[in-house]
């Protein structure tokens, strides 16, 4: 079965993509990573790269983030080269790696005032304040990172990336080993970001994370991108819709959530668990 | 090729990665401890216990040692940075930092300069636990600077030494173990015996060694001797060492940012 790549909705919104990728290849040794990859995020959208393990996703963000440098092929970031001006690229993004890159000895508000600082930005302590409100975090601000939680780790090393307001944010599977209610925090923190109209590019190895995110779905298989469309056009390659009917069981997470208590309301206050200090989550619950 | 390092903000973005660094010592100040308690347990060692059988000259023998249990103090505490490193470049802040518009080679320095201000605060430590056992020297201040002149110097060559296992180490291990021949040299040098007693090799490793010329430099300006040539061999294999050694730290560090 070949699959037609269709690009159906019109990027041009303001001057040209937000990310362009043209036949970017890349090889570790003999090892063939990346073997021609092309795509392109509309500015303002969240795209979602979506692929197994080892399929080259977080190669293709290195390349990206000015981390790596390709074999091959052209990629460009808010119009500037990668590879021609890195230095230009830089002030322009901001990477989420697989791991969160948060300093552990420091606190949280030490942690954003840092990023700050090193963006060469003023007042980095009223931009830590804010951004530790709107990620719930004021309450841990002042608590040592190697204190928190999975989730308050991943929701402060995506508010690290926030700072300076960098028009294209990369998340290199932001969920990754995160348990089901810190992955609705993230969730939450992505599309909030999108809403302010940051390019998101996204990585993921969950199906449902991509279907929940994203306004664009790439498949990258065996080094190249096999589809890509909306989440809707992906649905129309598939065999036609069949009328089945099965006993619809509750899916362990229904369970999961139905016994916790945040089934019914997923973006409530779920930092409670996580967090005992935090009473304050407002922010997440109210905006959506 | 692209420029590499955005050097518009080098001065700056240290700063603030130094201050950064700082924190982490502060906050684990285990490392400082650490770092003075096995020298000074050296010189309680070798004072009270070996001390009375060994009779270097007319100073007495703690005046005698602590110039190498002072050399021995950079040795141990240089460890700690290829481990701080290490753990940089490990937990993905690194890469973050990479991905910034920050002057690239701040990073480095910030953990260099890092290195030095807990290195003199250990050095610090063990001369007043020095001074408690009755180390004495009537030493001017040019000669205190020249001796701290010499000691950063010696600093910051093991140092950028220290770098090249801190980023290239795959193991928090094998990026601390590199230092324990750096500890153990200064025991086959003129830091606890006159090289004179020692067999024909032996010696002549031992007087040759970047060690030897240091700490004879430092003894005689503690002395208040002239400090004769040695000084400037000791300057001599700290310089040449600290180039090479800078300069397979930075190559390192470029191959392992792309």
């Amino acid at each position: 079965m070949t699959l037609q790549i269709v690009h159906i909705t019109g990027t041009a919104q303001q001057g040209g993509p937000a990310i362009s990728v043209q036949g970017l290849e890349k090889s570790y040794k003999t090892l063939k990573v990346l073997r021609g990859v092309d795509f392109d995020v509309a500015r303002g959208s969240i795209f979602a790269l979506l692929g197994s393990n080892g399929a080259g996703k977080t190669t293709i963000v290195r390349i990206l983030a000015t981390l790596l440098r390709a074999d091959a092929g052209t990629a460009s970031v808010d119009g500037i080269d990668v590879a021609a001006q890195p230095a230009d690229v830089r002030e322009s993004i901001s990477l989420t790696g697989q791991f969160a890159a948060v300093d552990e000895i420091l606190t949280g508000r030490e942690n954003l005032v840092l990023i700050a600082r090193l963006r060469h930005l003023k007042d980095p302590g009223t931009i830590a304040d804010g951004l530790l409100e709107r990620f719930s975090l004021a309450d841990a601000g002042a608590r040592r990172v190697a204190t928190y939680s999975g989730g308050m780790r991943r929701r402060l090393d995506i508010a690290m990336s926030l700072i300076g307001s960098p028009p294209v944010v990369f998340l290199d599977e932001p969920t990754t080993g995160l348990d089901p209610q810190a992955r609705i925090e993230v969730w939450q923190a992505v599309r909030e970001l999108a809403g302010r109209g940051t390019t998101v590019l996204l990585t993921t190895q969950y199906l449902d994370e991509a279907e929940q995110l994203a306004d664009r779905i790439a498949i990258l298989h065996e080094g190249r991108i096999i589809v890509n469309g909306t989440l809707a056009e992906l649905k129309r390659l598939l065999p036609p819709a069949k009328v089945e009917y099965v006993e619809k069981q509750p899916t362990l997470e229904d369970v999961y959530f139905a016994i916790v208590g945040a089934g019914g309301d997923r973006s409530a206050d779920s930092t409670g668990t996580a967090d005992p200090t935090s009473t304050t989550d407002t922010t997440n619950g109210g905006q959506q | 090729m692209a420029k590499r390092v955005t050097t518009k903000h080098f001065f700056s973005d240290t700063a603030v990665l130094l201050g950064r660094s700082l924190r982490h010592i502060l906050r684990s100040p285990d490392t400082i401890i650490t770092t003075t308690v096995m020298p000074i347990a050296f010189m309680l060692l070798f004072v009270y216990v070996f001390g009375g059988a060994i009779h270097p000259g007319s100073a007495s023998y703690v005046t005698y040692l602590l110039p190498g249990i002072l050399v021995i103090a950079i040795a141990s505490g240089i460890s700690y940075t290829a481990f701080r490193l290490y753990l940089d470049m490990r937990n993905g802040i690194f890469e973050r930092f990479q991905s910034m518009p920050v002057a690239r080679s701040s990073v480095l320095w910030a953990h260099v300069l890092t290195s030095l201000v807990a290195n003199m605060i250990s050095i610090v430590v063990v001369v007043l636990v020095a001074l408690l056992m009755g180390f004495r020297s009537g030493a001017g201040v040019l000669a205190w600077l020249a001796v701290a002149g010499i000691l950063i110097l010696f600093t910051l060559t093991l140092t950028w030494i220290a770098v090249i296992p801190g980023l290239s180490a795959s193991s928090p291990d094998g990026a601390s173990a590199f230092s324990y021949p750096l500890i153990f040299l200064p025991f086959i040098s003129s830091a606890f015996v006159p090289t004179d007693t020692m067999p024909g090799p032996v010696r002549a490793f031992a007087d040759n060694q970047p060690v030897t010329s240091i700490v004879d430099t430092v003894r005689d300006l503690f002395a208040r001797q002239p400090v004769g040539g040695d000084i400037w061999i000791a300057l001599a294999w700290c310089l040449g060492i600290l180039v090479a050694a800078y300069a397979i730290a930075t190559a390192t560090y470029h191959r392992k940012i792309a």
